[in-house]
């Protein structure tokens, strides 16, 4: 792939939750490019991770811790496991410079997780700034705006 | 039926030298009775003053259950007052914080009030006239909490008469703050970064044991951890260890390592775990910060309060501290089985920005509702609230390192991972609970 088209650049970003719904977590952070970041901002409109508290900015060695407790025998806030289902709108390429090797989608969803009895929903924006690296499409920064980002929040333990 | 309202025995009898009876955790009448008492009787936090730092600037928040506000008066002073307007009842503040002006407006019926809570004016007034209406609870405009003590920036408030005053409440345990806000090259904090609000299903008082629960981290903590060091293992030879390995690691220290940190517990229920190490001590030095310090402390001192690397302090009934990292925990009580825990971070004014962002990346990694060490924690809170309806057995646990000789409300040093600390708040909270029964 050299500059990949609007429709690959959508099928990335919905099998991209599709793994995280599938809890194919090892191949979901195959998805990331060796410096890519999650990042959920904690405030509404935030522009700096670093000096500006976020409810999640990884890069991909916590994003592997993550995944490694996920499946650790004594993770037991995953005991039982939680689980956990996105709706999509269909992603909305947003830029695309293949000169840079950026582009970015925008992604409005609406997301559950469950454990137990207890069932809660988020609603928020994906933005995904995406690069192609040898040849396939990589995650260099997936930001998850939740509507209500500043409000109190019980667990979240899976990924939006 | 009332089971504890007005029965003073019932009280004293839920603490025991080593044991505490499982209502003070999920009996709902108890918790009202703590909301009456224990939070009346008591210096609680009430916020920092860079939060309002220009006349009119306030900020919203709870002693307890009770809605109050801290607001910056016009004379520069920071007032405390019960948030609602004396009219009708309606919540003064408009928004959690922001700017009022000169005088706060009731958006309501338009009463206005100083910043002190005065009333300043009554649209259409001459309805009141002869009325007496200046002797009624409205003329006397917003209730103000008498008790206000603000130390170093941190602002403190008892709403009861009765209790200690705030130097004899806190006596020596304040070393904690003043190593907090000695650490800044300027002596002065600022409230930074943004708060951390989690919601817990549980009783706010498992959260202020677990501060000082040192036997509890190798092991609730071994899934988060202990996954980071094992997947730092098989980083590539000679890489540089990530801030965020340095932040985990030592949660999986070994017991020798908690017991000899060493506990200081003081009068009224405060106390510290981390006297001589803790798990903040073998951060990496921050470029260009020991030369700031040194500047402005001189280099013996600058070295001494660097070397202090206090762990938790609790401050008796509800907050934590870490003044090495300039964290404030408050663990704000909503319902018996319910707590709201807010982590606020500090910017150490006139040092490198590094320092900052390394309490944020801490304050995420362990305090967010997406960290994975609270999600650990938050298991075993939900399981304990959950477990104590057991009526087999209705008492908790606090005799590690028991002393029968172990003297109340005193100032004493030991080993790190007794739970003397525990008794410490317990005793507190009977002596507490009864002073005004």
């Amino acid at each position: 792939m050299t500059a990949p088209t609007d429709q690959q650049l959508i099928d990335f970003v919905i099998r991209e939750t599709r793994l995280i719904d599938q809890h194919r977590f090892e191949e979901w952070l195959d998805l990331f490019a060796e410096d890519g970041f999650y990042w959920m901002p904690l405030e509404w409109g935030q522009t700096d991770p670093r000096l500006t508290t976020s409810l999640m900015y990884e890069d991909k060695l916590l994003l592997k811790i993550r995944v490694e407790r996920l499946k650790g025998n004594r993770t037991f806030s995953q005991k039982p496991k939680s689980r956990c289902h996105h709706v999509l709108q269909t992603p909305q390429v947003d830029s695309r410079n293949e000169a840079t090797n950026e582009y970015v989608t925008w992604t409005p969803m609406h997301y559950v997780e469950t454990r137990l009895d207890q069932q809660d929903l988020y609603a928020a924006w994906a933005t995904h700034t995406l690069a192609v690296v040898d040849g396939a499409l990589k995650i260099k920064l997936k930001r998850v705006d939740i509507v209500n980002c500043d409000a109190a929040f019980g667990n979240i333990q899976l990924f939006m | 039926m009332a089971r504890y309202r007005g029965n003073l025995e019932a009280i004293k009898g839920l603490v025991r030298e080593t044991e505490v009876h499982r209502d003070v955790y999920i009996d709902e009448e108890v918790f009202q009775l703590e909301m009456e008492h224990v939070f009346a009787n008591t210096w609680a936090y009430v916020g920092h003053d860079s939060q309002v730092a220009k006349p009119g600037d306030y900020y919203g928040t709870t002693i307890g259950t009770q809605p109050i506000l801290m607001v910056r008066h016009t004379d520069n002073t920071v007032k405390v007052l019960h948030n609602r307007c004396p009219h009708k009842g309606t919540r003064i503040t408009t928004e959690s914080c922001g700017n009022t002006g000169k005088f706060f407006r009731c958006p309501y019926h338009a009463w206005s009030f100083k910043t002190d809570g005065s009333l300043l004016a009554i649209p259409l007034k001459k309805g009141y006239e002869n009325t007496g209406v200046e002797q009624s609870h409205a003329g006397r405009g917003m209730s103000p909490v008498k008790h206000v003590h603000n130390y170093r920036g941190f602002v403190f408030a008892k709403l009861n008469d009765v209790g200690p005053g705030f130097e004899e409440f806190f006596g020596d345990s304040l070393s904690s703050f003043d190593n907090m806000v000695d650490r800044s090259p300027a002596g002065r904090l600022e409230v930074a970064g943004g708060v951390l609000r989690y919601m817990h299903n549980c009783n706010w008082k498992m959260l202020v044991e677990n501060q000082t629960d040192t036997c509890h981290p190798m092991v609730a903590h071994e899934s988060s951890a202990g996954t980071a060091i094992e997947v730092w293992k098989n980083a590539p030879p000679g890489a540089k260890k990530p801030m965020a390995v340095e932040i985990y690691a030592p949660f999986m220290a070994p017991y020798e390592f908690f017991e000899n940190m060493g506990i200081r517990v003081w009068p009224n229920g405060h106390g510290h775990t981390g006297v001589h190490h803790s798990i903040h001590s073998d951060y990496s030095a921050v470029p260009g910060y020991f030369e700031k310090m040194a500047a402005a402390h001189g280099e013996e001192r600058a070295k001494a309060i660097l070397d202090e690397n206090r762990h938790n302090t609790v401050y008796f009934p509800n907050i934590m501290i870490k003044g090495p990292i300039q964290l404030v925990r408050v663990f704000k009580p909503i319902a018996a089985n319910k707590t709201l825990v807010e982590s606020w971070t500090f910017r150490l004014v006139d040092a490198p920005d590094m320092l900052l962002e390394r309490t944020l990346m801490y304050n995420r990694l362990i305090n967010a509702p997406t960290s994975v060490v609270g999600h650990d924690d938050l298991e075993m809170y939900e399981r304990a609230q959950e477990g104590l309806h057991v009526d087999a057995n209705q008492w908790v646990n606090l005799q590690r390192l028991y002393d029968p000789s172990e003297v109340p409300d005193t100032t004493a040093v030991t080993n790190g991972t007794t739970e003397w600390q525990m008794r410490n708040q317990f005793r507190a909270w009977s002596k507490f609970m009864t002073m005004s029964m």
